[in-house]
C-alpha cells in the first residue's frame, strides 16, 4: 500500500508460547501487526501458523507470553490472556475466518452474516435493512446468489465468501483468513484480493495464511515465516521471490518438486478401460483408457465431474447401460467399494476430514479400516494390525512423536500420509487420488509426489484428479481434461500445457466428434 | 518406535460406572443386613438379566449411530406370540420340552425379522431410526393389546410349570437367566470389540461417510445391529416369559428407556462411535441396585425409584463429559 499514511501498530505478540501437554507447538514467537497491512503467515503443514492465529482470535489459551491490542485512540494495551476468548475478540475487531467454514447451514445468508449481531427496529428484527446490507457485501464481493436461500443449498466457494461477508459486516480491525482461497475459483479469489485492498486502503490489518505463494505475493507486505513452531524470519514481502519464500518455509532447497517416472510404453498392459461412460445426471461421456505404470492426470474445473466419475469408477454411483467399465479387459461392475477393492482398485477421497479418517479415532484404527479383512481370521489381530501400521508410519513417513493421539490431531499432511497409508494398506493395483495434496504445505506435497511417481514405477498404475495445475502437468505422463460432464480430450507430450488444458476445461476446444465418439487426435 | 495403543488406556471414565456400582454396593449392605444374603443377590441379577440382554443389543445400535425406541414393545410382542404358540400347540405336541424349544425358535425368528425391519426401514427407506422405532413401538404395543382383546394373554399351566424352570432354575446355585445374560455379555464382548464387525459399528457411529468410503457395507452393518437387538429382546423374552407365564398390554413397559440408561451408564456415547458391553452391563446392575435398595429402605419411597434412576443417568453422562474433554488439536 504505497499512499497510505505510516502503519501504527494494531497488535503485538511478545514471546508467545504455546504448549498442548508436553507438546510444544509454538515457542517465543514475537510478532507485530500494522493497521493497513497484509501480513502473510508462512510455513509448512504443522508449522503451527492455524495455532497462532487460533491464539490471536480467542480460540486457544496463550500458555505463556504477552499480548498487545491498540485501543481506539491507538495506544497499546496488554490482554488479559485468560479471558481473551473469541466472542472477547470479535466485540474488539479481531475477527477469524477458519479453515473450516462455521455457517448454520439451514439459515440463509442474511441471516448467517447477522448472526449474534442481528439489526433491530424496536424488539423486532429489521429484515429490510439486513437484506439490503447482504446485498451490498455481496455485490462488493462479485457474488451474485440469491441471499435468501439456505447456505446448506450453496457451494463451498459461496460459503467461503458469505464468512467473509459476515466478516465485514462486524467492522473488523483484524481480519485473520485462514486458507481462505483453499476452496475458491481463480476468479472469486480475485474478489477477495480486492476486498482485501479494499479493507487495508480502510486501515483494517489483515493477517492471511495460504500455501498458494503466487496470492502471497500479489497481496502480501509483509511475511512472517514460521518453522516447527519457531518464527524464522520477518520479511518485507517485496524482496522475496515464491523460490525465496519456499525455501524459507521448508528450510532446504526443493529441487526436483516433481520427480519423473518413467512413462509406460505402448505394449504396457491397458489395466483400466471406460468407454463411453455415463451417469445420469453427472457423466454425459468419459472414454479413457489406463496403462500400468501410467499416471493419468485429471484436471477440469471444479464440478466438472471428475471426482463423479471417478465414484462411478468405484462403484458409489452407477453406471448407465450403454457404458462398459473393463478391468485387464475383463468387462465389470461394482456393487460397492468393497468389490472395486478386491478388484484391486481404491480412491483416496479428497475430503480427508469428511470422509476420509476418523478424526476422533486413534491412528491404528484409521489405518487399517478400509483393509480391515486382511487382519482378521474371525477376530481381529491386532498384532499383525500393530505391526503394518507401525511399518507404514516408516514407509509413508508419518512424523510424530506421539503416536497414541487421535487422527483429528495430526496436523494436514499427516493427515494425508494416513489416507495414504490407509488406502495402499489394501494392497490395490490401480490407485485414485483425488486432490492429493490440498491444503497441504510444499515438503509433505514433495513427499507424496515422490511417492505417487515410486508407485508408477514399480507398475501401479495411477488416476490423479487434480485442480492445482502445476502437479497435473508436472506429475502425469499424460492429463484427461474434463468439461461438464463430459471428458472432452487427453493431452500428452507438447499438448500438455497450462493454456492448452484450460482451453479444454472452459470447453472451448474438444476432442469429440459431433456423434460424441472421440475423434482421433 | 514408540509404543502404539490401540486400546484407549484405563481412565476415570471407563472406571467411572465399576466405582458406582461397588460404591451402590456398599450403600446397599450398610443399608439393610438382608441386601447381601445370597437370596438378594441372586434376585437382583436376575432381575438385571432381562434390561441387561435388551441393553446388549442396544449397545450395538447406539455404537453404531442408531437408536431403538421399539424393544419393549417387541419383547410385549414376542412374549404374546410364544404364549399363542404355546397353548395352540399343545394339543398336536406331546413333548412339552419340544412345545418350549418351538417356541424359543419362533421368538428368535419374530426378533430377527422384527429388528430386520427396523433395519431396512432405516437403511434402504432412509427414514431416521428415531421415527422408525417410534413407529414400530406403537404398532408392536398396539399388536399385544390386540392379540390379549385389552386383556392378559396366559400360558397353559401345564406348560408353564415345565417352562419355569428356565427362569426359577440353577445351575451352581446361580439362576439360569444370570447365566444367559454372562453368555449374551460375552458374545457381545467379542462381537463389537474383537471382530471386524464390531470395529465397523464403531467407524459407522463415528462417521458414516468415512465407513462408506472405507469399503464398509454400511447399510448392511446397521442393519444387522438392529437384527442383534431383536435377536436380543428375543432372548431376553425367552426368560422373561417363564417367570409370570403371561402377557398384557403392560409387559415390557419403558424397557426401551431402561436400556438406553443402562448402555449410558455404561459409558457408551449416545451419538455414536464408541461403545462399551462391560459398561452396559454394569449400567444394567446399577439401575436394578437402586431399585432394590429403595425397597429395602425406608428413607426414600420407592415410589421415587424412577426419579433416582433418572438422576443417575443424568450425573453419569455429565461425569464423563468431564473425562471426553479431548486434547486440542495441533
Amino acid at each position: 500500500m504505497p499512499d497510505t499514511p505510516p502503519h501504527r501498530t494494531l497488535f503485538t505478540a511478545k514471546s508467545l508460547t504455546k504448549s498442548f501437554g508436553e507438546v510444544r507447538v509454538l515457542s517465543n514467537i514475537d510478532l507485530q501487526v500494522n493497521q493497513g497491512e497484509v501480513l502473510a503467515l508462512l510455513g509448512e503443514n504443522g508449522a503451527g501458523k492455524s495455532t497462532l492465529v487460533k491464539l490471536i482470535g480467542g480460540y486457544e489459551t496463550v500458555s505463556g507470553g504477552l499480548l498487545h491490542l491498540a485501543n481506539e485512540a491507538g495506544e497499546l494495551r496488554p490482554l488479559n490472556s485468560d479471558t481473551w476468548k473469541h466472542a472477547t475478540a470479535e466485540a474488539q475487531g479481531v475477527i477469524l475466518i477458519h479453515q473450516e467454514l462455521n455457517l448454520a447451514e439451514q439459515l440463509n445468508a442474511v441471516e448467517n452474516i447477522f448472526l449474534g449481531n442481528e439489526i433491530r427496529r424496536g424488539p423486532f428484527l429489521d429484515k429490510h435493512r439486513m437484506l439490503e446490507l447482504t446485498r451490498e457485501y455481496l455485490s462488493i464481493l462479485d457474488c451474485d446468489i440469491d441471499p435468501l436461500v439456505p447456505v446448506a443449498q450453496l457451494s463451498v466457494s459461496v460459503k467461503q465468501m458469505i464468512e467473509i461477508a459476515k466478516a465485514y459486516a462486524k467492522n473488523s480491525r483484524l481480519l485473520i483468513l485462514d486458507e481462505p482461497t483453499a476452496v475458491l475459483t481463480a476468479k472469486e479469489s480475485e474478489a477477495l484480493f480486492q476486498l482485501i485492498d479494499r479493507l487495508t486502503e480502510q486501515g483494517v490489518a489483515i493477517v492471511y495464511i495460504s500455501h498458494k505463494l503466487d496470492e502471497i505475493e500479489r497481496i502480501a507486505d509483509r511475511v512472517v515465516v514460521l518453522r516447527d513452531g519457531e518464527l524464522v524470519g520477518d520479511y518485507d514481502a517485496k524482496t522475496l521471490t515464491k523460490d525465496d519464500m519456499a525455501r524459507l518455509m521448508v528450510g532446504r532447497e526443493l529441487t526436483n518438486l516433481f520427480p519423473v517416472a518413467t512413462p509406460p510404453n505402448a505394449t504396457s498392459e491397458v489395466v483400466l478401460e471406460l468407454k463411453k461412460g455415463a451417469v445420469p445426471g453427472l457423466i454425459s461421456n468419459a472414454s479413457f483408457q489406463l496403462r500400468a505404470g501410467e499416471i493419468l492426470g485429471f484436471a477440469g474445473l471444479v464440478g466438472s465431474g471428475r471426482t463423479a466419475l471417478m465414484e462411478a469408477i468405484i462403484g458409489l454411483h452407477q453406471f448407465s447401460k450403454s457404458s462398459e467399465l473393463l478391468i485387464r479387459g475383463k468387462s465389470v461392475s461394482f456393487s460397492s467399494l468393497a468389490a472395486a477393492r478386491d478388484a484391486g482398485i481404491a480412491y483416496l477421497t479428497k475430503d480427508r476430514k469428511g470422509s476420509g479418517l476418523l478424526l476422533g479415532m486413534s491412528l491404528p484404527i484409521n489405518f487399517s479400516l478400509f483393509s480391515l479383512h486382511k487382519f482378521s481370521n474371525g477376530l481381529i489381530n491386532t498384532k499383525k494390525e500393530q505391526e503394518a501400521f507401525s511399518e507404514a508410519v516408516d514407509t509413508f513417513e508419518i512424523r510424530l512423536k506421539d503416536l497414541s493421539i487421535s487422527a483429528g490431531n495430526l496436523s494436514g499432511g499427516n493427515q494425508q500420509k494416513l489416507l495414504l497409508a490407509k488406502v495402499m494398506a489394501a494392497e490395490p493395483s490401480i490407485i485414485i487420488v483425488d486432490e492429493p495434496t490440498r491444503g497441504i504445505d510444499i515438503g509433505t506435497k514433495s513427499q507424496i509426489y515422490h511417492f505417487i511417481a515410486n508407485l508408477a514405477e514399480k507398475g501401479h498404475s495411477i488416476i490423479m484428479v487434480s485442480s492445482d495445475m502445476m502437479e497435473v502437468i508436472g506429475l502425469s505422463h499424460r492429463v484427461a481434461v474434463m468439461c461438464r460432464g463430459q471428458l472432452v480430450g487427453i493431452l500428452e507430450g507438447e499438448q500438455k500445457q497450462e493454456h492448452e488444458i484450460m482451453r479444454y476445461a472452459a470447453g472451448l476446444e474438444s476432442q469429440l466428434t459431433q456423434e460424441g465418439e472421440k475423434a482421433s487426435a | 518406535m514408540p509404543e502404539i495403543k490401540i486400546t484407549r488406556s484405563i481412565d476415570l471414565k471407563t472406571a467411572g460406572p465399576f466405582v458406582a456400582l461397588i460404591a451402590l454396593f456398599i450403600l446397599g449392605a450398610f443399608v439393610n443386613d438382608a441386601f447381601l444374603s445370597s437370596g438378594n443377590l441372586s434376585n437382583i441379577l436376575a432381575r438385571s438379566s432381562f434390561i441387561g440382554i435388551v441393553a446388549i443389543g442396544a449397545t450395538f445400535v447406539i455404537t453404531a449411530g442408531g437408536i431403538d425406541l421399539s424393544v419393549g414393545s417387541m419383547a410385549a410382542f414376542i412374549s404374546g406370540c410364544m404364549i399363542l404358540i404355546m397353548n395352540s400347540l399343545m394339543d398336536k405336541i406331546e413333548s412339552l420340552p419340544v412345545l418350549i424349544l418351538i417356541a424359543i425358535f419362533a421368538s428368535a425368528l419374530i426378533g430377527a425379522a422384527a429388528g430386520c425391519i427396523n433395519g431396512l426401514l432405516t437403511t434402504k427407506a432412509k427414514i431416521e431410526a428415531f421415527i422408525v422405532t417410534l413407529g414400530t413401538m406403537g404398532i408392536y404395543r398396539s399388536l399385544i393389546t390386540y392379540m390379549a382383546d385389552g386383556g392378559t394373554l396366559s400360558l397353559n399351566f401345564t406348560v408353564g410349570d415345565v417352562y419355569s424352570e428356565v427362569y426359577y432354575g440353577t445351575l451352581l446355585g446361580v439362576p439360569y437367566p444370570v447365566w444367559v445374560f454372562l453368555c449374551v455379555a460375552i458374545i457381545g464382548y467379542v462381537l463389537l470389540n474383537k471382530t471386524v464387525f464390531g470395529r465397523h459399528c464403531f467407524a459407522i457411529g463415528s462417521n458414516e461417510k468415512v465407513a462408506l468410503y472405507s469399503a464398509i457395507h454400511v447399510d448392511r452393518v446397521k442393519t444387522m445391529t438392529y437384527i442383534l437387538q431383536g435377536i436380543c429382546v428375543s432372548i431376553a423374552t425367552i426368560i422373561y416369559v417363564p417367570r409370570l407365564g403371561s402377557a398384557s398390554g403392560q409387559t415390557g413397559v419403558l424397557w426401551e428407556l431402561e436400556a438406553i440408561a443402562a448402555v449410558i451408564i455404561g459409558g457408551t456415547m449416545l451419538k455414536g462411535g464408541y461403545g462399551r458391553i462391560w459398561g452396559t452391563v454394569v449400567g444394567a446392575l446399577i439401575l436394578t441396585l437402586i431399585g432394590n435398595i429403595l425397597n429395602l429402605t425406608d428413607m426414600i419411597s420407592n415410589y421415587l425409584n424412577g426419579a433416582v434412576q433418572g438422576i443417575i443417568v443424568i450425573a453419569a453422562v455429565y461425569l464423563q463429559r468431564g473425562a471426553w474433554r479431548k486434547r486440542a488439536p495441533t
